[in-house]
């Protein structure tokens, strides 16, 4: 149904359609349009089906949206419900217990720890060894698949703790929490992160030892930058050209289009220029706010620049998050007291509300007006892939002409794997992906 | 009780003597992804799984592809773009046993909510250029356009009832879903009741099991994602929840992840509709 299909075409001339991207989550294509070793066109089409949702959160109210936004993506709903959250508590000036906000970093962990190891284990490592699937890697690595896992439940089970279930947790409300947590409750899982730790300091050598394409290129790198701790929850926007501005002036640097080809809005900056986040741009800039324990990793690695330089090494800064973030969390449990309630009593009303925080795949920024009842009036949800839709057209345009002489499986399965290293979230696009390139000769 | 699922599915059983696996697909419409991700959130039975079944689709899984014909087919989403209504009529072709999983397949979803608005004013609020953008004016279950066999319901469904339809299938029987309230659950887990002690509303009273009474035990009102059970008596839970609330704050109860299911859309209709915009137009309110 959705098989590759290559056209032929001289050397210099390629002509690519994937007509579906797998192991990426939601529905897209790819298409390339390359003349005479030219890149001409480099298109990411997202096809999922519209699901409007920033019209869905109109005349809602704050906890609401809470609920509703995490609907837009199965993989990274905490990221969702953490932007939103903390964005009403900004605009309502609610005060956050220390112990709440430490709650709310240990729930993301969770959710990062399951994303990156979905991604590194189940996604993404079947590319580099050659295999369809995760499943069909299991008949010759069964052992390093299990370890993936392990490490993927225990972020399950961090997200279950906290939030109730693993997907579309139910805890978080507008001013902390719909219920306390007992400092035994909390300490419970400490066992299983020290299992997964180990699991993933095995993860980065595992990863770090991949052979990846070379390719470098010198990308616009944008993420948040906290001055006490690797960003998560909240951070000023930083970029590898100097930018450093408030996390709530997203939409002073940076706008959303539309393109013909896609169902997902494009993001550039208001000067139109492509940049890219995630996990490659997070370490670039904020390696020094790494837990000890990840900066050592790192250093281990002696890859820092390549991971800046080169995509395909994104499954580098994803093992070595993995470590970040395991050994915060164990951090965390051990400092956790429980806070005098669960979420401090608030009054709605009007305001403007903006936040940005980090999604496991990249800096994730949501406005919200609320009207004089305090519900909303309109929405901005700006999910991480589709301000890196632009960002990977333009690596895909930079990197095509070197597969142009490979076989065109070959050629193919490379530009595939490229565009995972974004670990795009589709669905997540709210308004992302399959592969196509072109003959045109 | 048991969930209906009308196809004698022993055949597919992968008990030794059957000469193959069962050809499982999973495939998505308009959704989030996150209840075929439930499949791999089976941290621990996930490869024991796979080796009893042959997964020939899984798009977000796996880069081998298959058209069909399938076993059993999981699929996720609800209908709601032109081209799904052409593709959910196909993939039915050639299933044995077809599986909703999840809210927005079994009632349309939370993106379902635009079904009471007009769509076109929705489409240009969104996308500058809608004319790039196809969707249908509502977003319906898959029922609405092919026979389903059997549904997993949820928002999303729940890890333990996959479970137990996984490895009824592989060991050819029918599988236990249950079709009580919420409240029972909540009852047998020993939650003291949010709505009673609490004054909180909850939709427990109305609504299938199957999350494990999560909302009630994490001190909040049940929001009804598993739907209504069969015979749910909406108008009297919302007799009882309109003491002391206004009718649109009713109707705001029910308008969540499975309001288009025909229970709760009759109860919003009869209690205003859908929270609206208080939404004037930002440029228009100071006027």
């Amino acid at each position: 149904m959705h098989d590759l299909d290559l056209a032929g075409g001289g050397s210099g001339d390629l002509a690519i359609d994937v007509a579906m991207m797998t192991r990426v989550e939601g529905e897209g294509s790819l298409r390339l349009r390359v003349r005479d070793g030219v890149v001409e066109e480099a298109h990411l089409e997202i096809f999922e089906a519209p699901r409007y949702f920033e019209q869905l959160v109109i005349g809602r109210t704050p906890d609401e949206v809470i609920d509703i936004v995490a609907r837009i993506c199965g993989i990274c709903p905490v990221a969702y419900q953490m932007t939103a959250v903390h964005a009403f508590e900004h605009a309502l000036h609610i005060p956050i217990d220390p112990q709440v906000r430490a709650l709310r970093r240990l729930l993301y962990c969770g959710e990062w720890i399951e994303s990156h190891a979905l991604h590194i284990y189940l996604l993404h490592l079947p590319d580099f060894l050659g295999y369809a699937s995760a499943l069909e890697l299991a008949k010759d690595h069964r052992s390093a698949v299990e370890a993936g896992l392990t490490l993927k439940k225990a972020g399950n089970r961090l997200v279950e703790l906290i939030g109730g279930r693993a997907i579309h947790p139910v805890s978080v409300r507008v001013g902390g929490f719909s219920r306390t947590f007992r400092r035994s409750e909390i300490t419970a899982i400490r066992g299983q992160l020290t299992e997964a730790l180990d699991i993933a300091y095995q993860t980065v050598d595992l990863v770090a030892g991949l052979e990846p394409p070379a390719f470098h290129r010198d990308s616009r790198l944008v993420a948040l930058r906290h001055p006490d701790e690797y960003p998560m929850n909240e951070g000023r926007i930083v970029s590898t050209d100097g930018l450093d501005i408030a996390a709530t002036e997203w939409l002073t640097e940076f706008q959303e289009s539309q393109v013909s080809w896609s169902h997902a809005l494009q993001a550039r900056d208001r000067a139109g220029r492509p940049y890219l986040l995630g996990p490659a741009s997070r370490v670039t800039l904020a390696a020094d706010q790494l837990h000890p324990l990840a900066a050592s990793a790192l250093a281990a690695t002696g890859l820092a620049d390549e991971i800046r330089t080169n995509p395909y090494r994104s499954i580098v800064a994803r093992a070595i998050e993995l470590v970040d973030a395991t050994a915060e969390a164990i951090e965390i449990i051990d400092a956790y007291e429980p806070p005098d309630q669960a979420a401090t009593p608030w009054q709605p009303g009007p305001g403007s509300a903006a936040w940005a925080t980090e999604a496991p795949r990249g800096l994730i920024f949501h406005a919200y007006e609320l009207d004089q009842n305090g519900l909303i009036r309109s929405a901005c949800i700006v999910p991480p892939t589709s301000q890196n839709q632009a960002g990977i057209e333009a690596d895909l345009a930079s990197f095509a002409p070197q597969v142009l002489d490979l076989p065109r499986d070959q050629a193919t399965h490379r530009i595939e794997q490229l565009v995972r290293s974004y670990d795009p979230c589709i669905s997540c696009a709210t308004h992302f992906l399959q592969l196509s390139v072109e003959d045109l000769s | 009780m048991t969930a209906p699922l009308p196809v004698e599915h022993s055949h597919l059983s992968a008990r030794a003597g059957t000469p193959r696996r069962p050809r499982i697909g999973v495939v998505k419409f308009a959704s989030c992804d996150g209840c075929q991700l439930t499949l791999l959130d089976l941290e621990d039975e996930l490869l024991a799984i796979a080796e009893k079944v042959d997964v020939v689709e899984f798009a977000e899984a796996t880069s081998r592809r298959s058209s069909g014909p399938f076993d059993v087919l999981f699929v996720e989403g609800s209908i709601s773009a032109p081209e799904q209504v052409d593709e959910i009529a196909q993939l039915r072709s050639v299933s044995k046993v077809l599986v909703t999983i999840g809210a927005c397949a079994t009632a349309g979803g939370i993106q379902a909510i635009r079904n009471w608005f007009d769509h076109e004013e929705i489409r240009h609020a969104v996308y500058p250029e809608p004319r790039y953008v196809e969707s249908l004016a509502m977003s319906r279950p898959v029922a609405d356009f092919v026979a389903v066999d059997a549904e997993l319901r949820g928002c999303p469904i729940s890890p333990a009832q996959l479970r137990e339809f996984l490895v009824a299938l592989v060991t050819g029987r029918r599988p236990q879903l249950p079709d009580e309230a919420v409240c029972l659950e909540c009852k047998r887990r020993g939650v003291v009741c949010v709505a009673v002690a609490g004054g909180i509303p909850c939709l427990g009273p109305v609504t299938r099991t199957g999350c494990g009474a999560i909302c009630p035990a994490y001190g909040r009102g049940c929001y009804g994602c598993f739907g209504p059970r069969e015979g749910a008596n909406t108008s009297s839970l919302a007799a009882w929840l309109s003491d002391g609330r206004n009718a649109s704050d009713v109707a705001r109860l029910f308008t969540g992840f499975t309001a288009w299911s025909e229970p709760f859309r009759k109860t919003i209709d009869a209690h205003g509709g859908p929270p609206r915009s208080a939404a004037v137009p930002p440029e228009t309110t100071d006027a």
